[in-house]
């Protein structure tokens, strides 16, 4: 168990920066992960927390001490790769006990804490097995023991599940966040995955191109995303965007041939408040955005056409094009069973409260109306 | 435009059959889409098409005449490999030429094809440049134009977007669609993606170990399932199975998991559980959407075991017995690990599969009268 803080973490390679002033705190017994594409600085960060690499600039302290002169083998790092590496020639016990061994702990000693560890995970039975025979569910579980025996003070997950096939992937997915949840590791899970950080973390660090973007839980990150950045990147199917401008108490976007978005009055101070300049961009999760066959009880005129549909059994995306704009994409999701003609055009509806605000052109979030 | 079909088709690299005994009719002018799991046997399946591998038993068909013997280049299929093969020397414009001028078609006309096919995939204003002067959707693109200008009856796709990052992966789902619709072409579409699967294809066949495990339109496979692999690839998340044990009841039969009981009066249903696990156990098919958690009162009793927010709505992971199930629930679902809640579940939805050969025995509906008591 530790509390981390990270302290303005600079790394370069040669001209390019990988972590630019990063600063984060992870508090004792949290579960935190790094989300972003690659090349974000996710992984260099990693690597910096665990001391596989040092810093250019800043400071790591585990518990309040700085951890920056300490080698990786004394900081109290438990690790877990995407290929798990357990040694196959050996049985299960020895695979556990293998990190006490090399510290040359009593037999005695040893015997207890893998019995101790192996029942946490719930693999006591498989203990006198071969790790060759494996199935990947329980090696998964051999190498998160392995790694917790040592009692790292923070366990360091490298994308452990990516090498899973999808129903895998989702099962494993829970039994990780129980387990962390029950051992009280602090923990940093690295992924590029916006639907495993959303499921498994306390709160989310999301970065693009070596800058943290936003750091905070599941909930906010999704429905207070900093910038565009964060609101694209999170959530499945994208968020919709439409660029526009703001004028006498309406949104006007340019993708739609009539596409008036009024503003409630109350609104219209905030609005006004919250934007450095004219320019906006609206964006609609598809979730919120419904395809309708009229305009009744809309305050809206928004038309596009169907280019296609995904019936996904619990619910069904409809891809559609803005009748201003047929290089744009709109997306909806509707219920499961709807099933709309192609080429059909139709209109589309929000509601007020569902929309989020960008400044176009700090690209930061300036307003969500509730 | 191409009907294809395959008659027993066996394949056998070295010791291990990649494709067993297949059957299987694409029809002229479908998007048909082939999901797997990798070694599932998807890319032997389109080469043994195209005529790059020779089936050991059996017959291909393309417009019910025989290929075997024909040679790839003579088939007149299109196929769009996962590493596009562009030419990297060539410009966009003699990529998507080359295949005609191979043909010795004469310039001018060639010049027509490539210009309208390029115009169609919104690329005509890259015609001069090379293909590493430009996106990775944009090459894509160019592969796509290249199997359209030699107008063959079919075109095959091997995972064409799986090396493209999502946002792009999206949009060029969307244009391939729509391209195949404009074009009304047979599409042959492999992917190991079940939502690219279920978007895009007209039909799907599922493959497992070179077997042929379902063929159907999106909606029928997934909510009639024919064995438990076809019901845990489609669907995220995936079908959650309960082992229970079955025992006959006066007009019913009673299905058993831990603390949940149901309660069966149809007759089909009756039926088809005398048949399965020697009429004494069942495997138990429930699809997350299909449960939902209430706070207490009546319903199956659970506990929590873990929630994971993912924003547009929350996975509730729920101990039932022995088993933990995933349960899909609002967006602002609350709750904590251990918390007791109950679950009510449509059991006009569930799906009954042997425990042995792992087939779907039956599909519930209203009729099958099915309760939950207990």
């Amino acid at each position: 168990m530790a509390h981390i803080v990270l302290d303005s973490l600079v790394k370069r390679f040669g001209k390019q920066t990988a972590v630019d002033k990063l600063s984060l705190e992870i508090k004792d017994r949290e579960f935190i992960a790094l989300l972003g594409p690659s090349g974000c600085g996710k992984t260099t960060t990693m690597n910096m927390i665990s001391g596989l690499l040092k810093p250019d600039e800043g400071d790591i302290y585990f518990d309040g001490q700085s951890v920056i002169g300490t080698p990786p083998g004394k900081r109290g790092v438990g690790f877990m790769f995407q290929n798990y590496a357990v040694f196959t020639f050996l049985n299960v016990y020895d695979n556990i006990g293998f990190g006490l061994k090399i510290r040359k702990l009593e037999e005695d000693e040893i015997r207890r804490r893998v019995n101790e560890v192996a029942r946490l995970l719930q693999i006591r039975h498989l203990l006198s097995m071969s790790a060759s025979a494996l199935s990947i569910n329980d090696m998964q579980r051999v190498a998160l023991a392995r790694s917790m025996i040592t009692e790292p003070k923070i366990f360091l997950l490298d994308e452990p599940l990516s090498n899973l096939d999808a129903a895998l992937r989702a099962t494993m997915r829970a039994e990780l966040k129980k387990i962390q949840q029950e051992a009280g590791q602090t923990a940093v899970y690295v992924t590029h995955d916006q639907v495993e950080a959303m499921s498994l973390a306390d709160r989310i660090a999301v970065m693009n191109f070596a800058v943290l973007q936003q750091y905070d839980t599941p909930y906010n990150v999704y429905n207070r995303p900093t910038n565009l950045f964060v609101a694209n990147f999170i959530g499945s199917p994208t968020i919709n965007f439409f660029e526009g401008v703001y004028k006498k108490g309406a949104f006007a976007v340019s993708d739609f041939k009539d596409g008036a978005i009024p503003v409630s009055r109350k609104f219209h101070k905030d609005v006004e408040e919250s934007l450095t300049q004219e320019r906006v961009v609206v964006g609609v999760r598809p979730e919120h955005l419904k395809v309708r066959g009229d305009k009744k009880g809309s305050s809206l005129n928004l038309k596009a056409k169907i280019v296609s549909y995904e019936p996904l059994g619990s619910k069904t995306v409809v891809y559609m094009h803005p009748d201003g704009n047929p290089d744009v994409i709109v997306k909806s999701v509707m219920g499961s069973g709807y099933k709309p003609k192609l080429g059909e055009i139709n209109f589309i509806d929000f509601e007020e409260k569902n929309v989020y605000l960008f400044d176009k052109q700090t690209e930061d979030l300036a307003l969500r109306f509730s | 435009m191409a009907s294809i079909r395959m008659e027993g088709i066996t394949k056998r690299f070295k010791n291990t059959e990649a494709i067993k005994n297949l059957y299987l009719e694409i029809n002229d002018g479908e998007f048909f889409c082939v999901l797997g799991p990798p070694g599932a046997g998807k890319t032997t399946l389109l080469r043994l098409i195209v005529g790059l591998e020779t089936p050991d038993k059996g017959g291909i068909f393309i417009d019910d005449e025989p290929v075997g013997g024909i040679h790839p280049s003579k088939r007149d299929i299109s196929m769009i490999f996962q590493n596009l093969a562009l030419y990297p020397d060539k410009s966009v414009f003699d990529n998507i030429a080359f295949p005609l001028r191979q043909q010795k078609i004469e310039e001018n006309i060639i010049g027509e094809r490539v210009t309208k096919v390029a115009k169609d995939l919104h690329i005509d204003w890259l015609l001069e440049k090379i293909p590493s002067q430009l996106s990775g959707g944009e090459r894509q693109r160019v592969a796509i134009g290249r199997a359209i200008v030699r107008q063959p009856k079919a075109y095959l796709m091997d995972e064409p977007l799986s090396n493209l990052d999502a946002l792009l992966r999206l949009e060029m789902r969307v244009s391939l669609k729509e391209l195949q619709t404009d074009l009304k072409e047979t599409f042959v579409y492999v992917t190991h993606d079940q939502v690219e699967a279920l978007s895009m294809g007209d039909r799907i066949a599922v493959l497992n170990q070179g077997e042929l495990q379902q063929v159907g339109d999106p909606e029928t496979i997934y909510q009639e399932p024919s064995n438990m692999f076809v019901a845990t690839i489609l669907g995220s998340p995936p079908m959650n199975f309960l082992k229970c044990a079955v025992s006959k009841k006066e007009g019913a039969v009673s299905i058993k998991h831990g603390p949940i009981s149901f309660e069966a009066r149809g007759r089909d249903c009756i039926e088809a559980m005398k048949k399965i696990g020697g009429g004494e156990s069942v495997i138990l098919g429930l699809r997350p959407e299909d449960v939902s958690i209430h706070e207490a009162g009546g319903g199956v009793p659970a506990e929590i075991y873990v929630i994971e927010p993912l924003g547009n709505e929350t996975i509730v992971d729920v101990t039932l017995g022995e088993n933990v199930i995933k349960v899909i629930a609002e967006p602002d679902f609350e709750g904590s690990s251990g918390q007791k809640i109950t679950l009510d579940i449509d059991c006009a939805k569930l799906h009954f599969f042997d425990p042995e050969t792992h087939r779907c025995a039956h599909h519930a509906s209203e009729k099958d009268d099915i309760r939950v008591i207990g």
